[in-house]
């Protein structure tokens, strides 16, 4: 089984972490991120740039482009794409494509990520079977 | 939890929005300090034993709060205090009190918070070195160091600013529309001053001293941008600082002079940075509501993109000067655009557009080393000489005058 951990935490705070406190922090996740990774059971991790830098794309009869991150409280995440982009308009358009395949409510955040590492994990796990639909 | 380190941010982060609201009780600014100071002393007693608080800022404003009403009531006589190991647990009254700080409410403290830090009849290094200690909590001392004076100096300036804005009175009623945009505009222009401030150092060892000050007018920005997540300016204004900022560690060379921004080690350059600036001012062009922060943000964008200096986009970095020619008239702005002209262009047609701003820019420094670049690009290089002999005598800082001298010397070695 395949998990996702998603991290929260304020993004003010950690961003006035001291350099030594977030290297060192760093330094304590990337041990475990390594750990993972010799055991096979690492898949990407991604590190998000800052909400400021979010738009949202909300879904409805018309789509709208919102700045800022998703604020709904009564709609929970339920999955994420990684994609590459020349622009936010190319993501924007690619989002708008998702809502198009998947009409209705909900949301798609785009949010620029800041550090990718890809997936760790052996072929056969990587490519897990496709979700039923 | 052993490292402490997780508390001093989580209390910094919080910080704008509880004094904005301890600001909006108390209607001064010295009652709301010393009130926030209680609460964070409480609360590096009680965080560590019960950990933090779901909500640190209702916590830290509810705690506050108190603590200089008790002051206030009993003045002298030492009081009981309220019991933060029930604040903390007290769900109901957390909840509330954050649902009341949602919304427009607490924006407009956090607002007003920097709005009276920007008074008009504060001058400019005053409203900057206000903003350090009330809104981002820096200590006298270092802001001190970061301005290059003493201690003594900076608490003075901090003092006179203060009485200052006492005497003024702070603006409590909810500003409409119109006072709102006003109020972001002035914000703006501190925090871009704020961060010039930090930026305009001519030595790596100034640089360094000065970095607080950069960094801060980013974590400002980024504050402000998370209030009024919609104002492209205020995206522009972000992506300006992220940009230039990610060339910090190319500015200097080892022996910290300046190094020019087309001789800069490219790799140097901070891509996290970039990336943020370059998805800001993507977010901000969208708007179709163009202005001075994201022209220049655009501007940029443009030399962050190319990979080589060689590979820059003068042409549409000329374009975007002649925007910001328009909106924003000034002779600087057309020496700058004379820059770009004179890749497009060529050094004539450059040359022809500053020769009517000597009148104005006559005591500019950078008017002068420019001039002198294009007649020595024309092979004039008598005028060039003279132009760069100007130059030298209007240097700011010894590393401005070494780069003319460099350009001297390569005269006389022709």
């Amino acid at each position: 089984m395949l998990y996702a951990i998603l991290c929260y935490n304020s993004e003010e705070a950690v961003g006035a972490w001291s350099k030594d406190h977030h290297d060192q922090t760093m330094q304590r996740l990337y041990a475990v991120n390594d750990k993972l990774a010799r055991q096979g059971r690492l898949g990407p991790v991604a590190r998000l740039l800052p909400t400021t830098a979010a738009t949202t794309l909300r879904k409805g009869r018309e789509e709208m482009v919102i700045d800022g991150p998703f604020a709904e409280t009564k709609e929970q995440l339920l999955g994420f794409y990684v994609i590459d982009c020349a622009s936010l308009e190319e993501a924007i358009h690619t989002a708008k494509e998702l809502a198009k395949a998947n009409p209705g409510t909900g949301s798609y955040e785009i949010r620029p990520v800041a550090e990718f590492h890809p997936s760790q994990l052996p072929d056969e796990r990587g490519h897990a079977k496709k979700p039923a639909a | 939890m052993n490292d402490l380190g997780w508390i001093d941010p989580v209390l910094g982060a919080a910080r704008p929005q509880v004094m904005g609201a301890l600001l909006r009780y108390f209607r001064n600014l010295d009652t709301a300090e010393e009130a926030f100071q209680e609460a964070c002393l409480r609360a590096l007693k009680n965080w560590p034993q019960n950990g933090p608080p779901r909500d640190p800022a209702a916590w830290l404003i509810l705690v506050g709060r108190n603590a200089a009403m008790d002051q206030v009531r009993r003045q002298s006589r030492m009081t009981e205090l309220p019991d933060e190991t029930v604040l903390s647990n007290l769900d109901d009254a957390e909840a509330s009190l954050a649902d009341r700080l949602d919304g427009e409410h607490y924006k407009d403290d956090i607002l007003r918070l920097l709005f009276v830090c920007c008074h008009p009849d504060l001058p400019a290094t005053q409203q900057i070195a206000l903003a350090l200690r009330i809104v981002c909590g820096l200590s006298v001392k270092r802001i001190a160091q970061a301005f290059l004076v003493g201690e003594a100096a900076m608490e003075q300036r901090i003092t006179r600013a203060k009485a200052r804005i006492g005497a003024a009175g702070v603006p409590f009623e909810t500003p409409g529309a119109p006072e709102r945009a006003e109020r972001l505009a002035a914000v703006a222009a501190m925090i871009y001053l704020l961060f010039n401030e930090g930026y305009s150092s001519s030595s790596s060892r100034e640089a360094e001293a000065r970095t607080p000050l950069a960094e801060e007018a980013i974590w400002l920005a980024r504050l402000l941008l998370r209030l009024f997540p919609a104002e492209p300016e205020i995206m522009g204004l972000t992506a300006l600082m992220l940009l230039q900022r990610s060339r910090a560690e190319a500015r200097f060379d080892r022996d910290g002079n300046l190094v020019l921004l087309e001789d800069q080690d490219r790799s140097l350059w901070s891509q996290p940075r970039i990336a943020e600036g370059l998805a800001l001012i993507d977010k901000a062009m969208r708007h179709r509501r163009p202005g001075p922060y994201q022209i220049q943000a655009a501007i940029a964008a443009l030399h962050a993109r190319a990979r080589h200096a060689e590979d820059t986009d003068w042409a549409q970095i000329d374009l975007l000067y002649a925007n910001l020619e328009r909106l924003q008239p000034s002779p600087v702005v057309t020496l700058n655009r004379a820059v770009a002209v004179s890749k497009v262009k060529g050094p004539q047609a450059a040359l022809d557009m500053i020769e009517p701003l000597g009148e104005r820019l006559r005591g500019y420094f950078y008017f002068h080393g420019v001039k002198g670049a294009l007649l020595e690009q024309l092979e004039r290089p008598d005028e060039a000489r003279k132009a760069f002999g100007q130059a030298i005598a209007l240097a700011n800082t010894p590393a401005e005058a070494a780069h003319i001298r460099q350009h001297l010397d390569r005269l006389s070695a022709n």
